[in-house]
């Protein structure tokens, strides 16, 4: 999919300072030589299978495809892996290579911690060092991570520049990553950035959908009509897609964060109000100026509140392959309760986004089409904040 | 070709750094025409991006200060187009690939032509990517400057064989910020830039006193500081011209 320079359509590119080429260069090299090699395969299926609990359980949705009356709901189980989302898959696989090329510590941007969590415990596993930054705000929407990670044996750095959310994490990472190269990787948790880890991290999610295709084909000896997942970065969605792209009879839908509006400023939907741009290492949709200056999203997911998209997505977008559909907070908040309700499974308010999107969807098609949610993470760490949101004055 | 040249004709090139619109645009120009007067030889105006990667706390907080103060490209072209009528000092852009890429490369190339500017740096745009921006400065006669840093090594004969302008050798790993030392192998990397530059170089990054301008500008055709300036401005505020002046002047006879 992707050209040689690290391409998808117009978009992705290297746009980094000279001091990291060599750095991001020698990951290229060292993943093209790895990703065909049978051992390193061996050793991260080895660690999806008996360390993350993979495959994740396509499940059947029986009360929430009967009270929506429409299309048959799947829900691909990702908040049941170790560490409680998705962000495992790419992470044990960043990590086990890292450790290939002889890096002894690595450092990670995280928005709600679930990225930062899954590093630190990657590297509590693999003897290394573990530093994650995290935008200040969310280290007070998400505290419970910020413990996890402590215990993890992880050091926190809260970022307090800028809007001090996600955004201001990868700022901080990146720099971090040009002062201390030699012994560091950087583990970046979305498919985003520089050449060549949109490409890495979507290879390393990709086994959500490989497992879709296989479980659908099992359950239901065809391919599903649409497989949907919420959008931030952007890597439990390519994962998502990723074996379906040449499937035209599938549809690709990415749920993104409006936050209160796309018609408001307090949105983190990149492709609905974004516009192309250049930064954080690519070339992507951005919420911009008209001067190019960054804009502060928001969204009351942490995960999502990022105000760029992976060129991957940008690309697919452009071509027409998926579709991008923007999920206010409040439609998110109403699917995180109804599937706590109907199904006794609380997703994360990110995957929430996803769900409410398909709760409109579902009614509309016929009964014998399919739809598969990738639920990317669990609720647990939203509660606390979901409940103020309702106006419970409750603290972790 | 544009001017950059000239700097370096009068010996070792003293480069300051400043964010226009911090505090001010008023205080900006005539912070500008302090330096000119006290010998720099080329100055860098930074181009206030939201989310300076490159940069360490010190430039950061100006790059926020200048924002807030609702400063924008246009308003920084208005600066340029005022300055050039007595200051003839070379002069370059220093900001980020979007702030470029949001006005047009070929837009923003045209604009510097016209206003007077000489060039533009763009941290994060290395060697692969330079092309998208570099067409269109040459076709309006300004140079896209490039750069090389401690970690280059393989890279660095071609970055040099084809650099613009001046090639600016960033002294350190990390980001912008003054440092109490520089440890990184900077003359060999120097030397081998020198060799297979056609342009003079510059080093930048963590250069603050004499005693480090003077060691740096031993090795290079220039020193390019930033951080320390930009502190002097962020403690005197509308007040900084005078220390600013003091402070170029002292850094200029320190390489003289």
């Amino acid at each position: 999919m992707t050209n040689a320079n690290g391409r998808f359509g117009i978009h992705g590119g290297q746009y980094i300072p000279e001091t990291l080429m060599n750095a991001v260069i020698e990951l290229e090299q060292a993943y093209n030589h790895y990703k065909n090699d049978p051992d390193f395969n061996r050793e991260l299926n080895t660690l999806f299978t008996e360390y993350a609990g993979r495959p994740s359980r396509l499940y059947y949705a029986g009360k929430l495809t009967k009270k929506l009356g429409g299309a048959k709901i799947y829900l691909k189980r990702e908040d049941l892996n170790h560490t409680g989302a998705h962000k495992i898959n790419n992470v044990l696989g960043q990590a086990l290579l890292a450790k290939k090329m002889g890096k002894t510590r690595l450092i990670a941007e995280t928005g709600a911690g679930q990225h930062g969590v899954a590093t630190a415990t990657a590297a509590a596993l693999m003897d290394m060092e573990c530093v994650v930054f995290m935008g200040g705000e969310d280290t007070k929407r998400q505290a419970l991570n910020v413990y996890k990670m402590r215990l993890l044996g992880a050091e926190v750095v809260p970022v307090t520049t800028g809007t001090a959310t996600l955004k201001d994490a990868v700022s901080q990472a990146m720099r971090e990553w040009t002062s201390r190269i030699a012994d560091t990787h950087y583990c970046l948790g979305s498919v985003m950035g520089p050449h060549p880890f949109p490409t890495i991290v979507r290879d390393f999610q990709a086994v959500i959908s490989k497992e879709i295709k296989e479980q659908m084909l099992e359950k239901e000896g065809r391919l599903p009509d649409v497989v949907m997942a919420c959008v931030g970065g952007g890597s439990n969605a390519i994962g998502t897609f990723y074996h379906f792209i040449d499937e035209p009879s599938v549809r690709l839908i990415g749920c993104e964060a409006a936050g209160r509006g796309i018609d408001t400023f307090e949105t983190a939907a990149t492709i609905a109000t974004g516009k192309l741009g250049i930064f954080h290492g690519m070339k992507s949709y951005f919420c911009q100026d008209e001067y190019g200056q960054i804009a502060p999203v928001y969204s009351i997911s942490a995960g999502l509140d990022y105000p760029g998209v992976g060129p991957e997505h940008a690309w697919l977008h452009d071509i027409g392959r998926a579709e991008y559909v923007p999920v206010t907070d409040e439609e998110a908040v109403c699917a995180f309760e109804n599937l706590s309700r109907t199904e006794g499974i609380i997703p994360a308010i990110e995957s929430a986004h996803a769900v409410a999107y398909a709760e409109k969807l579902a009614p509309t098609l016929d009964k014998d089409k399919i739809i598969v949610i990738t639920l990317s993470g669990r609720g647990d760490k939203d509660c606390a904040a979901i409940a103020r949101y309702r106006g419970e004055d409750i603290h972790e | 070709m544009s001017n950059i040249q000239n700097a370096f004709a009068k010996g070792k090139a003293f480069i300051p750094f400043l964010t226009c619109g911090d505090p001010d645009l008023e205080t900006t120009a005539a912070l500008v025409r302090a330096m000119a007067k006290e010998g720099a030889a080329l100055i860098e105006l930074g181009i206030p991006f939201s989310d300076p990667t490159v940069e360490g706390p010190v430039i950061q907080a100006a790059n926020l200060r200048a924002l807030s103060g609702g400063v924008t490209t246009d308003k920084i072209f208005d600066l340029v187009r005022d300055l050039r009528r007595d200051v003839t000092v070379p002069m370059v852009f220093m900001t980020y690939a979007n702030v470029v890429y949001s006005y047009g490369p070929e837009r923003f190339a045209n604009a510097c032509a016209e206003i007077g500017m000489d060039g533009v740096i763009l941290p994060d745009v290395p060697f692969e990517e330079k092309e998208e921006f570099a067409v269109p400065c040459r076709a309006a006669g300004i140079d896209l400057v490039s750069l090389v840093a401690p970690t280059s090594a393989n890279r660095i004969a071609d970055i040099a064989s084809q650099a613009e302008g001046f090639l600016y050798v960033v002294s350190s790993l990390g980001v912008t910020g003054v440092r109490s030392e520089i440890k990184t192998d900077v003359k060999e990397i120097a030397a081998l830039a020198k060799a297979a530059a056609n342009v003079p170089c510059a080093i930048g990054f963590g250069i603050s006193t004499p005693e480090q301008a003077r060691t740096m500008a031993e090795c290079a055709d220039g020193v390019i500081v930033g951080s320390a300036i930009v502190k002097i401005i962020a403690q005197y505020g509308r007040d900084a011209v005078p220390y600013v002046a003091d402070y170029v002047r002292s850094l200029k006879d320190a390489i003289r």
